[in-house]
């Protein structure tokens, strides 16, 4: 066997007065076969967690089938090659290895775990489930009936409804635009023929990154994977284009029978790769950012009392960046929130920050994050991400460098550059009192 | 694969999580998954225990493979342990420790574990109340000054009383009001349960919710916070001696209350007669037939039958190779899910459940029928031995793969001692899974699910009426 090629970043670096961290040693290893995977061994644990992330997700979908990869996802773990579903399922069980599938806008991913003692038997039939998955009509059409029931639970829940009336009004005809799960009228029509076609499209190399992280070694590893994506197709299908954006301000009220109304707010984002994302990222946990110490949680819930929760975050996607945020509160008071909402934003795009502000989120930022590197599973699907976004391997050490280089007059500039309080719309799905539709 | 209905979730947190806060927030699935054990000496080799003067629990879990550290406390003070009329106290409260105490301001607490780095929370259930952070193994001296200095010092005003009152019944209209699902295993339970307090919701009820008040509050802080009825969970990257030593310095100093109350609550009475109730909600989009039976937990030194039952949920209901899921969504295919549950960590008697979710052209009556013929025929037939091994396999395997997240280990262990069990109880809990007999888990099943202790519920939909 040729000898692998390791690159090898030891991160022992300091954060703040953080401790040192633990040496999380990241090494890229390239099989023999020429597939590419980043590393974290760790031998304390007699298992693996592997991470296979294909980059397409159900924005793959051709027109007419929307929803097909998103079924395709749910029926790889329904049988395979020469075992029909339930006997694939008992042998999974009997290996005690475990396999999980997910699509969703950009990617479709496997997440598996197995035993040290029986590696090979769990990559092998991993390797059934991945090159010759069966879509069987009767499992197909059992799977089919469970989305169904989702999508019928989800005409009648508030948060998607509001998810798919923003998503309409964002993105348009573009599969941002729509569910990946499909409507009912398109999962309905799906066939077994396309379950293979939406297998073909998703599944290839060029579009392949991967994270492994426990009980094995660059050596295993390399040959684990040649044998378990050697032999996947050289190209997929292709990924469509970036997505417009198109959102102007205002309010959709949308009527629905409930206590409470649920409201999503947002206009354009920003891209993971402008050079302003770090500031854009600290403006953010500053207004929204998921701490009970945020703007929006302090004005809304803390002093107000509107809301049990209010969070606003970045979502850039592969083919387009939205802003957005999310709240709920009584029919009596959402308008109030709202109002306190809009303030809020146009507060902080004329306002900025202050000192203390920036300080608080970047050591709350820098610190909170080692802490996601807790455990092997979690650490392999940081990995996969960081290859997809086209990070650095050094990227873990450098990041809070980024983070605290990031100056008080440039978050500023950022906040005018980037929220537009009046693009802000924001869909409310409920019986809002005091609150109409502004077109 | 695709599965959304389960039993709403039996926890309450402060600040709704956007990541997973603890695995009690999540499915039942995940509850009963959680309650697996630890076989050994893998898991228990990482746990060390021992009790300050005054009278306060410390378990210390350890993996020092990254230096970050989950601090707990835990209450042995629930929803269940409200005096009545104030259901969602025990709740409230918690959302009151957030404020100002003699030395902290509202919200510093909080605001001192963001600056740094760390993450914090809150969660209530019926037979407990836990606080956490999780932050840099280096921070914990400044975790429990805090934590300490908020079991006994706060001082609230009422303005937080009114505004916090408002977030509560926000949170109550999301996780509850805005839920068909919730609502109606709200009214299962209160069917359930003829006299314990379990049969109250642990966010409340909302009328007395909006009856809430300082006083209510500060009585149940009075009673149940204090060193004698807490236990002090650390997991991470730290030591016995160095937990011992920074907790004998915050905690230690505080003293045991001499009044804590034993935990007596009402009992159940022989329940007699099979309850039904129908729920109807016009935002129902898929109906379902959920049944509960009122079941034995898991008692201190006496887990067997518990063990005998969370086998029984995980044979018929436990993944696609399960006697109900072969039965009732492959072979006859009436069902879109089927599900069975059992979740033995509990102060006093718990449920054991049946779920399950009709086809298209299937109604809840032939469904229901379909499940009650499935279910005699499992104990007609007898437990398939060679699914029984591979359900004890994996449970061994659930072992490994728990090492991986220690601070899961930390919640097995916090719900475990406040629900009556001690370590030892944890511990043993995996062999006794392991030893469980498949005539031992027929005979609980005819012994425990029997008609006249169970609530058949119908979550339907309510013909829309358009305004």
């Amino acid at each position: 066997m040729k000898a692998l090629k390791f690159i090898s970043a030891a991160l022992a670096l300091c954060i703040l007065a953080l401790p040192v961290w633990a040496e999380v040693k990241i090494k890229e290893v390239v099989s023999p076969g020429g597939i590419t995977a980043w590393l974290v061994e760790d031998h304390s644990i007699p298992f693996t967690a592997l991470e296979l992330r294909f980059r397409g997700g159900t924005s793959l979908d051709q027109p007419g089938k929307r929803g097909a990869t998103y079924l395709m996802a749910g029926l790889l773990e329904e049988g395979a090659g020469g075992l029909a579903a339930q006997d694939y399922a008992r042998e999974l069980e009997s290996l005690a290895a475990r396999f999980s599938y997910d699509a969703d806008r950009d990617t479709v991913s496997i997440s598996a775990q197995f035993l040290s003692e029986n590696r090979a038997e769990a990559v092998d039939l991993l390797r059934l489930t991945i090159h010759e998955p069966r879509f069987d009509q009767d499992a197909l059409d059992r799977v089919r009936a469970q989305v169904l029931a989702g999508l019928r639970s989800d005409e009648k829940d508030p948060n998607e409804i509001a998810s798919r009336a923003f998503s309409k009004m964002a993105f348009g005809d573009h599969p941002y635009g729509s569910e990946g799960e499909g409507t009912i009228d398109s999962v309905s029509a799906l066939t077994r023929q396309d379950m293979f076609d939406a297998h073909e499209a998703a599944f290839a190399r060029d579009r392949l990154f991967v994270g492994a992280v426990g009980d094995i070694t660059a050596e295993e590893l390399g040959a684990l994977l040649d044998e378990l994506l050697g032999d996947l197709p050289a190209t997929g299908a292709p990924i469509p284009g970036p997505a417009e954006v198109a959102i102007d301000g205002g309010v959709t009220v949308i009527d629905y029978d409930t206590p409470q109304s649920v409201a999503l707010f947002g206009h354009v984002g920003i891209d993971l790769d402008d050079p302003r994302y770090f500031a854009a990222y600290l403006l953010n946990q500053v207004l929204g950012g998921g701490s009970f110490n945020s703007r929006l949680m302090t004005e809304v819930r803390e002093k107000r009392g509107l809301t049990y929760g209010v969070y606003s975050y970045l979502v850039p996607r592969d083919l387009a960046a939205v802003y957005m945020g999310s709240v709920a509160s009584d029919n009596s008071k959402i308008a109030e929130t709202v109002e306190v909402i809009q303030t809020e934003w146009a507060r902080l795009a004329t306002e900025g920050v202050s000192e203390k502000e920036l300080a608080d989120a970047k050591t709350y930022l820098t610190g909170a994050y080692p802490l996601r590197f807790d455990g092997n599973s979690r650490i392999a699907s940081i990995l996969a991400g960081m290859q997809m976004d086209d990070l650095p391997i050094d990227y873990v050490v450098t990041r809070n460098d980024k983070v605290n280089a990031v100056t008080l007059e440039e978050v500023n500039r950022v906040a005018r550059e980037i929220l537009l309080p009046e693009k802000l719309h924001f869909v409310v799905v409920g019986r809002p009192e005091g609150l109409q539709s502004t077109n | 694969m695709i599965q959304r209905i389960t039993r709403a979730a039996a926890v309450v947190a402060t600040l709704l999580a956007v990541e997973a806060a603890v695995p009690e927030t999540g499915l039942m699935v995940a509850q009963a998954r959680a309650d697996s054990g630890a076989t050994q000496p893998t898991a228990d080799d990482l746990v060390t225990s021992f009790t300050l003067e005054n009278g306060m629990q410390v378990v210390v879990i350890e993996d020092h493979r990254a230096p970050v550290v989950q601090h707990m406390v835990w209450y042995r003070a629930g929803s269940a342990d409200e005096p009545i009329g104030q259901s969602g106290v025990a709740h409230f409260l918690e959302h009151l420790l957030f404020k100002a105490t003699d030395t902290l301001e509202a919200g510093e607490l909080s605001a001192t574990v963001a600056a740094n780095g760390g993450r914090d929370n809150a969660f209530t259930s019926y037979d407990y109340t836990a606080y956490f952070q999780r932050v840099a193994s280096d921070r914990l001296d400044l975790m429990m000054q805090m934590e300490s200095d908020r079991m006994v010092n706060i001082r609230l005003t009422g303005r937080d009383i009114e505004t916090e009152r408002e977030v509560i019944l926000e949170e109550r209209n999301q996780r509850t009001d805005s839920e068909p699902r919730s609502l109606f295993r709200e009214q299962m339970n209160a069917a359930q349960y003829l006299n314990h307090r379990y049969g109250q919701p642990i966010i409340g009820w909302r009328h007395e919710m909006e009856e809430l008040d300082m006083e209510d509050a500060l009585s149940f802080y009075g009673t149940y916070y204090a060193p004698n009825n807490a236990i002090l969970v650390v997991s991470g990257d730290v030591t016995p001696d160095e937990v011992r030593s920074l907790a004998e310095k915050h905690y230690g100093k505080i003293p045991a209350n001499p009044d804590l109350p034993e935990r007596m609550r009402s009992q159940e009475p022989p329940q007699t007669a099979a309850r039904r109730l129908v729920y109807k909600d016009a935002r129902v989009a898929q109906p379902y037939m959920q049944r509960s039976y009122l079941a034995p937990e898991r008692d201190s030194g006496a887990q067997e039958q518990a063990a005998a039952l969370y086998l029984l949920a995980e044979l018929l209901g436990g993944g696609s190779t399960s006697y109900l899921t072969n039965a009732l969504q492959f072979d006859q295919q009436v069902a879109v899910y089927t599900g069975a549950f059992f979740s033995g960590v509990s102060l006093d008697d718990t449920t054991f459940d049946f779920l399950i979710v009709p086809g298209a052209d299937v109604s809840l009556e032939e469904a229901e029928a379909a499940l009650d013929e499935t279910f005699a025929r499992f104990l007609e037939e007898g437990v398939d031995e060679t699914q029984l091994e591979r359900i004890k396999l994996q449970l061994r395997a659930s072992e490994i793969y728990a090492r991986d997240n220690v601070d899961g280990i930390a919640n097995r262990y916090g719900r475990a001692l406040t629900s009556g069990l001690t370590i030892e109880d944890v511990q043993a809990w995996p062999q006794i899974l392991q030893s469980v007999t498949a005539d031992e888990i027929i005979a609980v099943a005819r012994e425990v699910l029997r008609p006249e202790v169970s609530v058949t519920g119908w979550m339907m939909r309510d013909e829309e009426v358009s305004q």
